[in-house]
């Protein structure tokens, strides 16, 4: 976020409701508060910097048309971009049409991730989880969260058994919550 | 919170979109009737969310932030109050922008008015005069927005008869102060995933400029006013084309549907 941002302290809940005014530059604020978020999860799904930047760019003029899609009261701004981009990146991976309207999915994070610095601090507990997990867990999850596979296909293409793949996998991301609510 | 067990591994590999075939099937027939999974869901997605931070790090180039702000600042919207249930993609027609249009630069003229009316006491009734004839001009100009901006009021183009009304559109440009009002009526509906995107070409033969991202709205109607162009370019020709949603930018990549050149 540029220093000297008036719009620094400003809540995400007050930006989407100025977008929602038609204010342009709140609809700046946000994009300099989180595109890198939903900029970095496109680039690692589809591994195109140009591709990312459509879906970059197709978030966020989603929001624009409609602000009141984000329910701040039921998520959080930051986590709520980071499984739309995903959801969109994959769905371009895949090359099919987009699955989930920005209303239809809800995110429940604790944390608030508004403040930069609240980000990197949490950015640094989920780095820091996945880095303990085992090599085999982080594989599963990541296979399921960049690549798109479904459960069967991991299994399929790790030799696992389909019991396995699933516990790995709902193990892992309960202790993202947990390492983010210590 | 209390989840059902036979569920909490199906649960988390919903939250990413890892479930297929019977379970899946399963587990949202169950969702539906059970709130502590949905609220167990919302949780997992935030983990998923969690997840997604760990990329950050990358930041997208600079022209991706002016290609919004670009997009956005062709895509104005009327605040929340006084938009009537509608979606905010499409616009209705460019009547009632025409009205706003009428009603400023009456209101404006109103204020010149007044103005002028504390500085020269002197001219009181002179100008009282003409504030009342102003009135009367803005009561007139008052029904006329009003009439426009009727989303009942019968709009029809008259057209040569045996001819259906075709794409048209009207380009208004003022090189000097760079200001640009497009008009375009009976387009095509917008096929899924396209948007219409409306061109300057240079009249030096430059590489064309994107003037604005647009939807017309259920009557085929649309208006850009004013979209962000640089200082001083002569065109040539004005071109709309049906472009992938998220615009061309860079150059036309659609055939045209309508085209113009001036004069």
């Amino acid at each position: 976020m540029p220093s000297g941002d008036p719009n620094a302290m400003t809540s995400d809940l007050a930006l989407v409701k100025a977008i929602g005014s038609g204010d342009q530059s709140a609809m700046a604020a946000l994009y300099d508060r989180y595109s890198s978020i939903v900029y970095s999860v496109a680039l690692r799904v589809l591994q195109d910097t140009g591709a990312a930047e459509d879906v970059l760019q197709d978030i966020f003029m989603q929001l624009w048309r409609n602000p009141g899609a984000f329910d701040a009261n039921r998520g959080n701004m930051a986590a709520w971009l980071a499984v739309i981009a995903r959801h969109r990146a994959i769905d371009t991976l895949r090359r099919r049409r987009p699955e989930n309207s920005l209303e239809d999915v809800v995110v429940v994070v604790e944390s608030d991730l508004a403040s930069a610095t609240d980000r990197a601090r949490a950015m640094d507990k989920v780095r820091g989880a996945i880095q303990v997990m085992s090599p085999p867990q982080r594989s599963a999850l990541e296979m399921a969260y960049f690549e798109g596979l479904t459960h069967v296909e991991i299994a399929e293409k790790t030799g696992e058994p389909l019991g396995t793949i699933k516990t790995r996998i709902r193990a892992g991301l309960l202790s993202l919550r947990k390492v983010l609510a210590a | 919170m209390s989840v059902h067990e036979q569920f909490a591994e199906d649960l988390a590999l919903y939250a990413l979109g890892s479930l297929d075939g019977v379970e899946l099937q399963a587990l949202e027939k169950h969702l539906e009737e059970c709130g502590s999974c949905r609220r167990e869901l919302e949780q997992l997605r935030g983990d998923v969310g969690l997840l997604g931070l760990s990329t950050a790090g990358p930041k997208p180039p600079a022209r991706s932030r002016q290609r919004l702000l670009s997009a956005i600042a062709n895509e104005p919207r009327l605040p929340v109050r006084d938009r009537v249930g509608a979606s905010t993609r499409t616009r209705r027609s460019w009547f009632p922008v025409l009205g706003w249009i009428a009603a400023a630069t009456v209101a404006v003229v109103c204020i010149g008015v007044l103005r002028q009316n504390s500085t020269l006491q002197q001219d009181a009734h002179s100008l009282k005069i003409q504030l009342t004839d102003q009135a009367s001009k803005l009561e007139q100009a008052n029904e006329v927005v009003a009439t426009l901006r009727d989303p009942e009021a019968l709009q029809v183009e008259l057209v040569a008869t045996g001819n259906k009304p075709q794409p048209r559109g009207k380009a208004i440009y003022q090189r000097r102060n760079r200001s640009l009002i497009f008009l375009a009526s009976n387009l095509p509906a917008l096929p899924a995933q396209k948007i219409y995107e409306l061109w300057l070409f240079p009249a030096n033969g430059g590489a064309p400029i994107a003037a604005g991202l647009f939807r017309p709205d259920t009557r085929g109607s649309a208006t850009i006013v004013n979209p962000p162009l640089p200082d001083g370019v002569a065109a040539k020709t004005f071109a709309v084309t049906l472009e992938p949603e998220s615009g061309s930018h860079e150059s036309p990549r659609g055939t045209p549907v309508i085209v113009g050149a001036g004069e």
